[in-house]
């Protein structure tokens, strides 16, 4: 009996074209798809897990300033690095995920149902633990530290087969909107690599944005997934507070602190927060409540739908050409058969001040621990205190150690009044303006960031001045809402006339109604069509 | 408030940080600017009537069912540490002895 039809080779044996990046044209092609369409790929049997982790391995050891050599590849020395590094990873899983995605490859090959994003790789923010390589979160006082456990957003990503490529930048533990204040030397912004990616999670952003990874995981306590989203051109989510586990997550600010994803697609967003969210018994703070399905509505529309500008969130300190990106995203609501609708946080402009009296706080305590006794680093000397004491002067860096120090001096005796708890008492009048705001709109909208992204060194100098980055997105933070970012256009950096450089536009929504926030990102997206792509004199090496 | 060096060592010393004189001098200013900012927050009126929110959500006294379940071993737990003695984390001397 004949057969007509031959069977087809599972991948081309033609010899791919070498490109720039030192990869191969079709590794290009790889790298700068989207996790939705890998995924459909893969379920297709058109490429293999493994594939879709060597190219993007190829493009990490090539751009990302990693020594590609052993288990696990760690990234350059910070005085090593050069000005053309990414410096997305400060360590790569590479034995690891090659592994991972031959697992994918062999149990899809038996017939085994796999996940909707299973074999797609994704980088991880070092804050987060995972077993087998070790979780710094950006700081010296970690630099050895192998957690023995893994995050519970860890352990669902592995549930899912997504394949961790490694571990990325970030300011130390979080602190900071440029991750100039990571230990181990700044991550680059892949579209241009004179200026920063936003921070604390600039690692995540800039691995998804230079193409090292199609998602990343991020953490944002007040807006350390949003602004580094907006400053490189991607879509990144804040879901509403307790519907991630923060187990294994190293905690900065524990009533803030929130996992979520960055993506270079709304869709591939929210397929990515739908696989980490849900109950966690092992997180205190983890909801029952459960947020209704992601992408059930996702292409929905925003036709009838009322679209609130924050009064409170615009005008001064918001560049010009923040400001007429946000001016043309109202308009573009508009045509999609939106309503525009103004409303009022009053408390907003206190949201910041009250942030940095509440984070601050938080983290003074959580660091508590860090005390070169259980992990990380120990400095010696003669008494327990001392010890402590010396071991955290050397582990700690500078920005660490004035937020500790504000928020050991907001809690200590005679000063817990005035300090904490009246900030905590803002935060209520915060979410009550919010709740108040979605009685007459659906989904609030504001710039994300006031700036694009800014030359590395401009502003380490002045904390309050570097704080402001995150005016818009802390409120948000401070209620408790789900808010994201997503691209909403190009806009001139004012120092450098003709450099074009991404623009966030954020959306804010009810308490557990990250579905709706998705919904209009994704209705907004589709119409205005931004190249995720970077582009411009300095931007990372692209294959086109 | 505007903290004074002396009041900077003090917090310091409450957070076990050993500053060197250089961070103190350079600390003092930058914490008052930061505190002066913060304190914008007392221009807020918010009374007894407003209760402070540490969670959106009104969990109360989660706890777990009262079963035995594995956590780490004690090798796992040790692994990280700095130093360690007989099965136990070894630190520098706590109390002083007495004279």
């Amino acid at each position: 009996m004949a057969d007509p039809t031959p069977p087809t080779p599972p991948t081309s044996t033609t010899p791919p074209a070498t490109d720039a990046a030192g990869g191969s044209a079709a590794d290009g092609a790889l790298t700068r798809s989207t996790a939705v369409a890998l995924a459909a790929r893969l379920r297709r049997g058109e490429v293999s897990a493994r594939e879709v982790v060597d190219a993007h391995l190829d493009r990490i050891a090539a751009l990302d300033g990693v020594v590609a050599d052993g288990p696990v590849w760690a990234a350059k020395a910070a005085e090593e690095l050069t000005a053309d590094d990414v410096h997305a990873y400060l360590a790569v899983t590479a034995d690891a995920a090659r592994a991972h995605a031959d697992d994918v490859d062999r149990r899809r090959a038996a017939g085994e149902e796999l996940g909707p994003l299973a074999g797609v790789p994704l980088a991880l923010k070092d804050v987060l633990t995972m077993r087998g390589a070790p979780t710094t979160c950006g700081s010296r006082m970690l630099e050895d530290w192998v957690p023995p456990y893994d995050a519970t957003v860890t352990r669902r990503l592995r549930d899912a087969d997504v394949v961790v490529l490694g571990k990325t930048n970030m300011d130390e533990y979080a602190m900071g909107s440029s991750t100039e204040n990571s230990a181990y030397g700044p991550t680059r912004n892949p579209w241009d690599l004179d200026r920063v990616p936003g921070g604390s999670s600039g690692g995540s952003a800039a691995a998804v944005a230079g193409l090292l990874a199609p998602l990343a995981i991020g953490t944002d306590t007040g807006g350390s997934i949003r602004q580094p989203a907006a400053l490189t051109g991607l879509v990144g989510a804040k879901p509403t507070y307790g519907t991630v586990s923060r187990y294994g997550l190293v905690a900065f600010a524990s009533s803030l602190d929130q996992a979520g994803p960055f993506a270079r697609t709304v869709e591939d967003a929210a397929q990515l927060q739908a696989l980490i969210q849900g109950h966690d018994p092992r997180d205190s703070t983890s909801v029952r409540e459960e947020v209704p399905d992601l992408l059930a509505h996702l292409r929905d529309g925003i036709d009838g739908l009322r679209i609130g500008v924050v009064t409170e969130l615009q005008g001064e300190g918001y560049e010009p050409g923040i400001a007429a990106t946000f001016e043309a995203s109202l308009e573009r609501f508009e045509r999609l058969g939106a309503t525009i609708v103004e409303v009022s946080l009053p408390h907003a402009p206190y949201g910041l001040p009250a942030y940095y009296l509440i984070a601050p706080s938080e983290a003074s305590s959580n660091l508590a621990r860090f005390d070169g006794v259980r992990y990380g680093l120990r400095v010696d000397a003669p008494t327990a205190e001392e010890m402590n004491a010396a071991t955290r002067a050397a582990g700690f860096g500078p920005e660490v150690k004035r937020r500790i120090m504000i928020g050991t001096h907001a809690l200590s005796s005679g000063y817990y009044d005035a300090y904490y708890l009246q900030a905590s008492k803002v935060r209520t009048l915060i979410a009550r303006d919010f709740a108040a705001a979605f009685e007459t709109a659906d989904v609030l909208v504001s710039p994300t960031s006031p700036s694009v992204s800014f030359g590395l060194g401009t502003k380490t100098a002045d904390p309050i001045a570097m704080y402001l980055n995150d005016v818009a997105t802390v409120p948000a933070s401070l209620a408790g809402n789900p808010a994201l970012s997503l691209p909403a256009g190009l806009a001139e950096a004012p120092d450098a006339p003709g450099t074009q450089l991404p623009v966030g536009l954020q959306l804010m929504a009810p308490l557990l109604r990250d579905d709706l926030m998705y919904r209009v990102a994704w209705a907004f997206e589709q119409d205005l069509g931004f190249d995720p792509v970077p582009t411009g004199p300095r931007a990372v090496e692209v294959a086109r | 408030m505007a903290l004074s060096e002396a009041e900077v060592r003090h917090v310091a010393r409450l957070a076990r940080l050993a500053l060197t004189d250089d961070e103190v001098a350079a600390l003092a200013p930058q914490l008052s600017k930061i505190l002066e900012y913060a304190e914008q927050v007392g221009e807020v009126a918010a009374g007894d009537d407003v209760e402070p929110t540490v969670h959106p959500f009104a969990l109360a006294n989660v706890v777990r069912a009262d079963e035995r379940r594995d956590g780490l071993t004690r090798d796992e737990v040790l692994a990280g540490a700095p130093a360690t003695e007989a099965d136990r984390f070894a630190v520098p001397r706590i109390v002083a002895e007495e004279g």
